[in-house]
């Protein structure tokens, strides 16, 4: 599954807009992952997890800093999470039905911020875009 | 054993009271068609799903969102009857239509989509983990009676 170049052309274009946001999205990515799917919070026994909580805030700008690598160098998506992958894969191990949870959380906040932009062609673009992140990251597991 | 607690269940009527089930079920189905491909394999005679416009414009799969939603807005008066509530519609979706019980995860977490691009800021987190459980409760009565 590889990214056409319209798809390519509607997330970079989008993320100009996210990315004015990048901070509390992570945030809120990760509340609603949490609140959602509470299975998810066995990942993370040593975080503070309480809306507004630092490491929470932390940790949902790191995701988003990584999601805004892979557009940027969304012809090489593999190169650029390389090191993610390896980490995902060999410290980290989370299962990958969970990157599917991450990705439809993430959508569900981009959907609630941007309504006017996440037309149907553009929600589409997304969706494949966070399943090639997702198959990148877990490309090592086994 | 309640399905929701009693601030899940008033995020969920709050909200819903509010929601165009005509027009939220047409573009639910609309996108679900557009996002994931493989799932028009059950309307293909629905006409022209050639184009996401072409879908979302699409008279037949307005109406049939329509019918779907509302199905699924009658359950809603029903949370603590799923199962009960959807055995007739779980049947015939074995039986008669050949559906995937995957398919109804899918439309479940479209329609979140859906209802957070409706609603924005209103669909807050826990308002989201309350339609979670909903949509979670739905999928699995609607695939209890496959066999």
């Amino acid at each position: 599954m590889s990214l056409t170049k319209t798809e390519r052309a509607i997330i970079v274009s989008m993320w100009g807009k996210i990315s004015t946001q990048a901070d509390a999205i992570g945030t809120e990515t990760l509340e609603r992952l949490f609140l959602s799917h509470p299975q998810t919070k066995t990942y993370f026994p040593h975080f503070d997890l309480h809306a507004g909580s630092a490491q929470l805030r932390a940790h949902g700008s790191k995701v988003v800093a990584a999601v805004g690598d892979a557009v940027k160098s969304i012809d090489n998506i593999a190169g650029a999470l390389a090191r993610l992958s390896e980490l995902h894969a060999y410290i980290l191990r989370v299962d990958p039905v969970n990157f599917k949870l991450l990705s439809h959380c993430l959508l569900v906040t981009v959907a609630a911020r941007f309504p006017a932009d996440f037309t149907a062609e553009a929600h589409a673009a997304w969706d494949k875009f966070l399943s090639v992140v997702s198959s990148v990251l877990t490309e090592k597991y086994r | 054993m309640t399905f929701l607690t009693p601030e899940e269940s008033g995020h969920v009527s709050s909200l819903w009271g509010k929601v165009d089930v005509e027009k939220v079920g047409g573009e639910a189905l609309g996108r679900l068609l557009v996002v994931y491909p493989w799932t028009q394999r059950f309307f293909e005679s629905f006409g022209d799903l050639s184009s996401p416009s072409a879908i979302m414009g699409n008279p037949k799969v307005k109406a049939h969102g329509k019918k779907v939603l509302s199905a699924f807005s009658e359950g809603l008066h029903h949370l603590d009857d799923l199962k009960g509530t959807f055995a007739q519609l779980s049947e015939l979706h074995c039986d008669k239509l050949h559906v995937d019980p995957q398919n109804f995860t899918l439309l479940g977490n479209v329609l979140v989509i859906v209802l957070a691009e409706h609603f924005g800021a209103a669909f807050n987190p826990s308002v989201h983990a309350a339609f979670q459980k909903v949509v979670a409760g739905v999928a699995n009565a609607l695939a209890h009676k496959y066999h």
